[in-house]
């Protein structure tokens, strides 16, 4: 139980420091909201097929937002080396992923809880009636794409092309989350029942645990000096 | 055997290969009744698709290696094969669109196999993108190996997941059998086969090249260390 704890504490140490300054969560909502505004010019506004496009909108939202929050997640522990004071305590080394991962989770998550109520009132859908399914889909998609991209930003963080090269990294990567939360989120909208999102689904869980495994296994060879 | 008859050997065989499956592409082979002389890009096309993923498993196997032994041999293999991967990718897109122009009437489409080569192709650039960006040998190797195991890993959940998304390309190699009269299917294993000791002979030029410059490196490292 000392490993989770240990993780945990990381997971609060970000959780922490950003409930104090309030800096990522603003400028990445703010980004979010500039995402679907710019969206919204690309077609007419109140037209019947809005409804279709808003999963792509709202995924392609958080997939260049989460890509900002998870550069900043390693960026902050560069600021003072605070990264070496990391390496140097006594824990595994797959404690402190999982703590960074789960502090980027709780991160992002937020942000959704924010941008899904805005999406819904600026281009009039509803979420409330599937918003445990829709819920569920989120925490899914967005644990596998947290675990791999607190993996692959510490890679980047240490190149020379740092923020260019996460997402050229981390969007093939992604191509299953991607597709499965896009899908899953609009056949909920068109209100499909479960039966509609059953094996997108169980993609997502067999995402995250085989990338949440192999990630757990690799990152001390990421961060090894 | 001497390394280098040893290369060249598997040189020669390559070059007879590949002239053995150029004279039954074009000249041993029926034409096709439905499609015609543009089905003649298969028998390339397909070897060059299975050889991008024996490429991207070998990389695969010397990521995992290179982390397990430390050996820098694995990486230099592992490299040498992902760019290869890469070529042979490139290939199999480029020759894709030529026949799917007249037969499907468009250059590209959102099918499965189109879309999971695309993605494989995309991977696979990052890999190496990552590799040119990475400062300090020692850290691009551990880096490389990483990201070759994230993204080989991957490719299953890819393929996955486009194919529920749409898929209409032919499936020609079928659990069932072979949908290919005799001829042809003679032409695309000798072509296949070609394409793959192809493969083999220039990973081996590769990893000589890998090994060299490898070498070069250490070269320098002593003279200016002014022993």
């Amino acid at each position: 139980m000392d490993y989770f704890r240990q993780a945990w504490a990381i997971a609060w140490k970000d959780i922490l420091s950003e409930l104090r300054t309030r800096q990522m969560i603003s400028s990445v909502l703010l980004f979010c909201l500039l995402v679907m505004v710019i969206f919204s010019f690309t077609f007419d506004p109140g037209a019947e097929y809005v409804s279709e496009l808003v999963p792509g909108i709202l995924w392609v939202a958080f997939c260049f937002a989460g890509t900002l929050g998870l550069e900043r997640s390693w960026g902050a522990e560069q600021e003072n080396r605070a990264v070496d004071g990391l390496l140097l305590s006594p824990m595994d080394r797959s404690a402190i992923f999982l703590g960074k991962a789960l502090g980027n989770l709780v991160f992002m998550l937020a942000v959704e809880l924010v941008t899904f109520p805005l999406a819904a009132v600026l281009f009039g859908v509803s979420f409330l009636d599937v918003w445990g399914k829709v819920a569920l889909v989120a925490v899914l998609a967005t644990a596998g794409f947290m675990a791999v991209g607190t993996l692959l930003s510490a890679i980047t963080v240490n190149t020379k092309l740092r923020e260019i090269l996460l997402p050229i990294l981390l969007f093939p990567i992604l191509v299953p989350v991607i597709l499965a939360a896009v899908k899953s989120t609009g056949s909920l909208l068109q209100g499909e029942g479960w039966e509609g999102i059953s094996s997108w689904v169980k993609l997502l869980a067999a995402f995250d645990v085989i990338f949440i495994t192999v990630a757990i296994l690799t990152f001390e060879y990421v961060v090894e000096e | 055997m001497e390394p280098s008859l040893r290369r060249n050997l598997l040189g020669l065989a390559t070059f007879m290969m590949i002239e053995a499956a150029i004279f039954m592409i074009f000249i041993w082979a029926p034409t096709e009744q439905v499609m015609g002389i543009v089905q003649r890009i298969f028998y390339f096309h397909v070897s060059c698709g299975m050889t991008t993923f024996l490429a991207f498993f070998i990389v695969f196997l010397a990521s995992i290696l290179y982390l397990w032994k430390k050996d820098k041999k694995w990486d230099i293999v592992a490299h040498a094969s992902a760019e290869l991967g890469v070529l042979f990718c490139t290939l199999v897109l480029l020759s894709g669109p030529i026949w799917a122009r007249p037969i499907w009437g468009t250059w590209w489409t959102w099918d499965a196999r189109l879309t999971t080569s695309l993605v494989l192709w995309l991977i696979y650039v990052a890999y190496l993108m990552l590799r040119s960006a990475s400062r300090g040998s020692e850290r691009r190797t551990r880096f490389a190996a990483v990201f070759g195991i994230v993204g080989f890993v991957d490719v299953p959940l890819v393929y996955l997941s486009i194919h529920w998304w749409r898929t209409i390309h032919p499936v020609v190699i079928k659990p069932s059998g072979i949908g290919l009269a005799p001829p042809m299917l003679y032409t695309f294993l000798v072509s296949w086969a070609a394409i793959t000791i192809l493969y083999f002979y220039l990973l081996g030029l590769r990893i000589r090249i890998g090994k060299l410059s490898e070498g070069v490196e250490e070269l320098k490292a002593i003279q200016y260390s002014g022993v």
